[in-house]
């Protein structure tokens, strides 16, 4: 027998011997780009996060980078406090570890978020987690904005976003979100900066202290209390005005960081 | 017998993925609403369809007959994934606005089908060729369509304006549907029949015609 004939392609032992050298190779190519590039892809990740907070405040131009005065993301970003907040309580905590703490991962799982019944979850969360990060930006020891990590159900999926208030605790500073699917040209207005404008200066709270920010049709007339807390919605787009409206409320209501809001207010001004 | 540089131009007009044999449309239509994702979006379909022949090519006298699809898809996806993690680390804003498009670069019918068609059975060298003159030809009909989707849609070319916006104070309407992934069958379709226009021996031998409409007279 010559050497050639011996080799049989299609016997078992090659399909084994193929089959599993293959899969040895390729993960192991797989695996070791996965290893080698994790940390670039984690400052990435860390970076795009500053990154929104940063534009979410309005202290960063949506296209660029840096600051009118040049200033980095992570300079600009330094001038925040990261905190831990126990939702229900509105407490500083130090359970956990700021800089690795996953707040969307800690909603998914059963021992850090706790299910929302169908008439507390406005927002369509499923699930709130108990812990929360706010990013507390302070000038000479006074409070100047808070940034608080925000979601909801618009129309497709869940908007992730940053929602940023004064120092009063009660005016909109900026909203954006930087992650949704809703549609381009319709629910996706939510990026344009033209409507994002209105954001700042919308107060929050009415003088109950409930959630009362709107989106609506027609704005009442100006000067009036409700106008105060009116927002166009977003032509053809009614889901995703719905889904912002709601997740605003949600986030800012007693399941959100209502309690600690008013914690805080009671710090700043006693 | 092909030449080498036969085999490397014919899939850009003569025998284009997309124009001709129709295959890879899908992300022909999602990832075309700006320039600079479509471009990232040729780079990693040729990278992938380029070295996915090479290693299809260099096996193709070890890989049994009943694996070889397999084999194939390992090969291709395990590119596929580092391709991806590449562009995580390199160019994060723009892996994140392709989000699963890259890993869908798997079940683009070009890559399988080159590997399939063509690697099985020639070397790895003309192969490479081979990978690379079919990703060449995906990667012309996407930038025809970019170059349409983009300026006509958000007044634009790579980020830098071409026709000012009214929003912006210019004048320029934008087009919604260019948006949109319908508008990206237009463009090809409109393509196609430029190409075959012009290279009339691509057009397609009807397979059945269209009885004549039913007329009044013959209802009654």
């Amino acid at each position: 027998m010559t050497p050639v004939a011996d080799f049989n392609k299609e016997g078992l032992g090659n399909v084994l011997l193929v089959a599993v050298s293959v899969c040895l190779i390729c993960s192991i190519v797989v695996s070791s780009a996965a290893v080698l590039l994790k940390p670039q892809q984690q400052i990435n990740r860390e970076l795009d996060r500053k990154q929104n907070v940063l534009r979410a405040a309005g202290m960063l131009p949506t296209d660029g980078s840096t600051d009118s005065e040049g200033r980095g993301v992570d300079e600009l970003f330094k001038l925040f406090r990261v905190r831990a907040v126990i939702l229900g309580s509105g407490e500083y905590t130090d359970s956990v570890d700021i800089e690795s703490y996953d707040q969307t991962k800690a909603s998914r799982m059963t021992d850090t978020s706790r299910d929302l019944t169908a008439s507390e979850d406005i927002a369509t969360l499923g699930r709130r987690e108990h812990v929360a990060l706010v990013y507390l930006l302070e000038t000479e020891g006074v409070l100047d904005k808070v940034v608080l990590p925000v979601r909801g159900y618009g129309l497709w999926g869940t908007l992730f976003g940053y929602l940023a208030i004064e120092g009063d605790l009660e005016t909109v500073a900026g909203l954006g979100f930087y992650s949704h699917k809703e549609t381009p040209g319709l629910g996706g207005e939510v990026d344009n900066p033209n409507w994002k404008e209105q954001w700042p200066g919308v107060s929050l709270f009415d003088e109950s202290g409930a959630p009362a920010v709107r989106l609506v049709k027609t704005r009442s007339a100006e000067g009036s209390t409700a106008a105060t807390h009116e927002i166009d919605g977003l032509s053809g787009a009614t889901m995703t005005s719905r889904g912002v409206e709601n997740l605003v409320r949600f986030w800012t209501g007693e399941l959100g960081y209502g309690p600690f809001l008013s914690k805080l207010a009671a710090v700043v001004s006693p | 017998m092909t030449t080498p540089k036969q085999v490397l131009i014919d899939p850009i007009f003569n025998n284009n993925p997309i124009a001709l044999q129709v295959l890879g449309v899908c992300s022909a239509l999602a990832v075309t609403v700006n320039m600079s994702t479509t471009l990232v979006m040729c780079a990693a379909v040729t990278f992938v369809t380029t070295m996915s022949n090479v290693f299809v090519s260099a096996v193709r006298n070890r890989v049994p007959t009943s694996i070889r699809i397999i084999v194939q898809m390992t090969l291709i996806a395990s590119l596929v994934i580092v391709v991806d993690q590449i562009l995580q680390a390199v160019a994060y804003d723009i892996s994140k606005s392709l989000s699963v498009f890259v890993g869908l670069i798997i079940t683009n019918c070009i890559v399988m089908g080159r590997a399939e068609a063509f690697a099985m059975q020639n070397g790895p060298w003309l192969s490479a060729l081979d990978g690379f003159g079919n990703a060449l030809g995906y990667s012309v009909v996407l930038i025809a369509v970019a170059l349409v989707r983009e300026p006509l849609g958000s007044g634009t070319l790579l980020g830098y304006e071409i026709l000012p916006r009214v929003a912006d104070g210019g004048f320029y309407h934008p087009n919604g549907l260019m948006l949109l992934a319908p508008s990206a069958f237009f463009i090809i379709g409109l393509f196609i029949w430029a190409i075959r226009s012009w290279k009339p021996d691509q057009v397609e031998v009807p397979t059945y015609e269209i009885a004549p409409n039913t007329q009044y007279r013959e209802a009654m």
